[in-house]
């Protein structure tokens, strides 16, 4: 019997330096408070997506978390696609929904990645993500190696360091009206100039957070969802492109698969990206979201800086986005830090936004993205 | 803590071997042509497994560069700045190295260099990159050939 999946409940912990927590802790504290946001309890849940830990990491982690819970899922997996992950969660659980395999999902992510190890340990542990061989002999990281697609895009495109360090500044002016935030002082574009440089042209404000945090999502086949407390909120649409792991094996430095992972989330959805009215979208550095609002067509290339300069991002902008703060200033706990995203479009959508609230938004556009701008997951939401 | 080493296996054996002897090779598909690094299994563009090598001149350019100020592991802390750079070498395929002999300051994208062979801690040296001399017939002809 298939139908229809909507979110029906969403829940994020504490973000930032959440002491005494738990990657474990995390993901349950927002497991339950997502299944009771949606009106739930959880032995209403029958099927549960986990991510990854890089401080409890598990072979099985999804059954590690439903065990903690208590709960007996009849499917149950964890998924892994870097920042992707967390919109990748939602595809997959809608996708279970639909084919009638499944009634409420839990999609959950949490990490405590900034008291559970060093900040050294953490950037260590991202940089195993190059390449053996032929690309971690040479120091690459993850910063630098964004920063190579930074260089090019910037020689390409005509982009310049004050363009990137505008989406540096126009997050933080919305984590500022977030009181969850991690980062909530006010920057200025030289503040971001005067940063320590990480690897050039990124500077540490162009890069995102380490934080701990948790998320959770409760995905539901819409006649279920019936019974939930709140109104759902459509998935109307969702797509996926994967073109490469590696930096090095990237067919290009300036053109991602995001652009096809949206398109299909268009079409599916029968929408255009002029038609969203708020945007989440991956920001682990100023120019992965650059990157991403040109390739996906929000705006021309060349064009996203000079916008954004001008308030473009902001609540009464072209296009809202990132409102919560991105993972630039509200908070990155891995793939938690891509959940936030989701979370922050069903509360816009939703109406929950309180003092960042988009006016009355009825679409809005989720993405994630993984590796170096490697994985790409698109999500388009609605109310209805 | 050491650095990162390349471990050869089944399918870098060969490159690995190649650069003992000083040289860069990348992998040619013999039945539909495509040139590709770093090393597979298979073609990436046709998924035909007859492979063989060709070498590089070691003449290319920078394609897109980083000097990174912030390592990534304490076994790279000393070199701080270091260059990373992608190299497109003149047969078409790209590389990451590291660019030395240059102040980072001084890199841009385009820049003609040429390959050489860094030893490491380990068996293998390692392929990098430094600025390349270039005579006055090249420089017109890269000059007509950019894509930049």
């Amino acid at each position: 019997m298939a139908s229809k999946a909507v979110i029906t409940g969403v829940a994020d912990t504490a973000v930032g330096k959440v002491e005494g927590s738990t990657s474990l802790g995390l993901q349950a504290e927002a497991a339950a408070a997502a299944v009771a946001d949606a009106g739930l309890s959880l032995g209403d849940i029958d099927g549960v997506l986990c991510a990854y830990s890089f401080t409890e990491p598990h072979l099985m982690l999804s059954s590690v978390v439903s065990e903690f819970l208590g709960i007996m899922p009849s499917y149950s997996v964890a998924v892994s696609a870097g920042g992707a992950t967390a919109c990748a969660q939602v595809m997959q659980a809608a996708a279970l929904i639909e084919a009638g395999i499944c009634r409420h999902v839990l999609a959950v992510c949490g990490d405590n990645r900034l008291t559970g190890m060093s900040r050294d340990k953490a950037v260590a542990a991202l940089s195993e993500v190059g390449h053996a061989q032929f690309e971690r002999p040479y120091g690459i990281g993850i910063p630098a190696a964004y920063a190579l697609v930074a260089q090019r895009y910037m020689h390409d495109y005509g982009v310049t360091p004050e363009h990137l360090a505008g989406i540096a500044v126009a997050t933080r002016k919305h984590a500022m009206r977030n009181p969850k935030a991690q980062m909530r002082q006010p920057i200025t574009l030289e503040d971001v100039a005067r940063s320590k440089p990480i690897a050039t042209p990124l500077r540490l404000l162009d890069c995102c957070l380490i934080s701990d945090g948790g998320a959770a999502v409760v995905i539901s086949a819409a006649d279920a969802a019936r019974d939930t407390r709140k109104r759902g909120i459509e998935i109307l649409g969702a797509g996926q492109m994967n073109t490469h792991e590696h930096i090095i094996a990237s067919p290009s430095l300036t053109d991602f698969g995001c652009k096809q992972a949206s398109a299909q989330a268009f079409g599916r959805a029968g929408v255009k990206p002029a038609d969203i009215d708020v945007a989440e979208i991956y920001d682990s550095f100023t120019i992965t979201l650059l990157a991403e609002l040109e390739s996906i067509g929000f705006f021309a290339r060349g064009e996203a800086g000079p916008a954004i300069l001008a308030g473009a991002l902001d609540l009464d902008g072209a296009l809202p986005c990132n409102t919560h703060g991105g993972l630039l200033s509200y908070a990155h706990s891995g793939a938690a830090g891509g959940m936030f995203h989701v979370i922050e479009a069903v509360r816009q959508l939703r109406g929950e936004a309180e003092g960042r609230q988009v006016a009355s938004p009825k679409l809005a556009f989720v993405h994630g993205d993984g590796g170096i701008l490697s994985a790409h997951c698109s999500l388009v939401l609605g109310r209805n | 803590m050491s650095k990162p080493l390349p471990q050869p296996d089944v399918v870098t054996r060969h490159f690995w071997s190649i650069c003992k002897e000083g040289r860069f090779e990348f992998q040619h598909c013999e039945a539909c042509g495509h040139d590709q690094f770093p090393p597979r299994l298979s073609c990436t563009a046709c998924h035909g497994a007859d492979l063989g090598w060709r070498p590089s001149s070691g003449r290319g350019t920078v394609y897109s560069f980083t000097a990174v100020h912030r390592a990534p592991l304490e076994s790279f802390k000393a070199d701080v700045p270091y260059v990373i750079a992608i190299v497109a070498l003149e047969e078409g395929v790209r590389a990451m190295m590291n660019l030395r002999e240059v102040d980072p300051q001084d890199v841009t994208i385009g820049m003609p260099v040429e390959l050489f062979f860094e030893p490491t801690e380990g068996e293998y040296p390692l392929p990098q990159a430094r600025p390349r001399q270039m005579y006055p017939s090249e420089t017109l002809k890269i000059i007509m050939n950019s894509d930049s």
